[in-house]
């Protein structure tokens, strides 16, 4: 049911604005070109940023560092009660969306999706979007260099949604 | 910052890489980024195209400015610094309302266009406006509403209920904006930088 009513969301939302648009007599097929004449120079101000962030990412895990990191913090995750099969989905989720998807799929398939650790990570994924990708595309797009203290809030902006999954889902469920 | 982040990124995987992984993946890991990146890219060329199209129609039939209108009390609030009627509130606000409603490839390019109309009141190009480190940290501690991505990964790899985590998730995310949004406001005040708007 969820299912079919977010595939009907976009639809939906062209018929709407398309009508409005009549509504209000305007150039409807002009403007849309007009606009999407943009996409293209706005992804090429993104690609140079994007492949900057998705090669590093693409190292951080092909070397194996971040299982790596995970292994060998695993004694203190076990001390908070911190699920050592989420960690991985924890660390990746400010880094890397496809990357978090890449993890989130792998720990469904190892827990079903209804087991607690599926519910917590489903939950994790969820609570919080990808930082640094984010941050990096679009302050690069527009050509900003000095973030001062946008990285700091978005990291505990992420680490509060990650404690907040965990703790939220053992209270739950 | 992200220099010195990037920087070391690279340098430890490569370095870990050679010394305790392997040599061939390393290198498949960095020639699969850069393939994908453009795959991704000709994705976004599509997709936004859709959506900033729709986003011209809805500003040249002034629905960005109701939009924009309807929201303006919490936007002012959010961001002090922009002034009234500015263009920023519209493509914020189109922003927000795309990432509540679970459509993330369209909030993408309205962010972009809303950094865009922010940028063009920045006193100095290159260092970050309260409202655009606000604005930043408010997307990317996620405020969507429903986790439609998360539902249809659950429900495709065999969950009877996949919806069920739902509420759980909006709690996180609630959470997780609030803490972003107050330690911006905090760490605004720690950070002040004489006129930064125009």
């Amino acid at each position: 049911m969820m299912d079919y009513i977010s595939s009907l969301m976009i639809p939906l939302m062209i018929l709407l604005i398309l009508l409005y648009g009549k509504f209000k007599r305007i150039n409807m097929y002009e403007a849309f070109a007009k606009g999407a004449k943009n996409s293209l120079s706005i992804v090429q101000s993104v690609f140079p940023h994007l492949i900057t962030m998705l090669i590093a990412i693409g190292l951080f895990r092909s070397s194996g560092l971040l299982d790596f990191i995970i292994e060998g913090l695993s004694p203190i995750l076990k001390f908070v009660h911190f699920p050592k099969e989420v960690f991985p989905l924890a660390i990746m989720r400010p880094i890397s969306g496809s990357g978090s998807m890449a993890i989130l799929t792998d720990i469904l398939i190892n827990n079903h999706p209804d087991s607690f650790i599926g519910k917590m990570a489903s939950t994790m994924m969820g609570s919080t979007e990808t930082t640094f990708y984010v941050l990096a595309l679009y302050f690069g797009s527009v050509g900003i260099k000095k973030y001062r203290y946008a990285v700091k809030s978005a990291l505990l902006a992420d680490l509060s949604g990650i404690i907040a999954s965990i703790v939220l889902c053992y209270i739950v469920f | 910052m992200i220099n010195k982040l990037w920087f070391y990124m690279i340098v430890a995987s490569i370095i870990y890489g050679i010394f305790f992984g392997d040599a061939k993946l390393l290198t498949e890991g960095i020639l699969e980024a850069s393939k994908n990146t453009v795959e991704l890219s000709i994705q976004f060329i599509g997709v936004w195209a859709l959506w900033l199209g729709l986003m011209e129609i809805i500003k040249e039939s002034k629905l960005i400015d109701k939009i924009a209108r309807l929201l303006y009390p919490l936007l002012k609030l959010l961001f002090p610094e922009i002034p009234k009627g500015d263009n920023a509130f519209g493509a914020i606000a189109l922003n927000l309302s795309a990432n509540i409603l679970g459509l993330g490839n369209a909030a993408t390019p309205f962010g972009l266009q809303a950094m865009n109309e922010m940028q063009k009141l920045n006193n100095d190009k290159e260092v970050a406006m309260d409202s655009m480190c606000m604005f930043l940290v408010i997307n990317t501690s996620s405020v969507q509403l429903i986790p439609i991505t998360v539902i249809a990964i659950r429900s495709s790899l065999g969950s009877n209920n996949p919806t069920s985590t739902v509420l759980v998730t909006l709690i996180a995310t609630s959470i997780s904006t609030l803490v972003g949004v107050t330690s911006s406001i905090v760490l605004k005040k720690r950070n002040r930088i004489k006129g930064s708007v125009k």
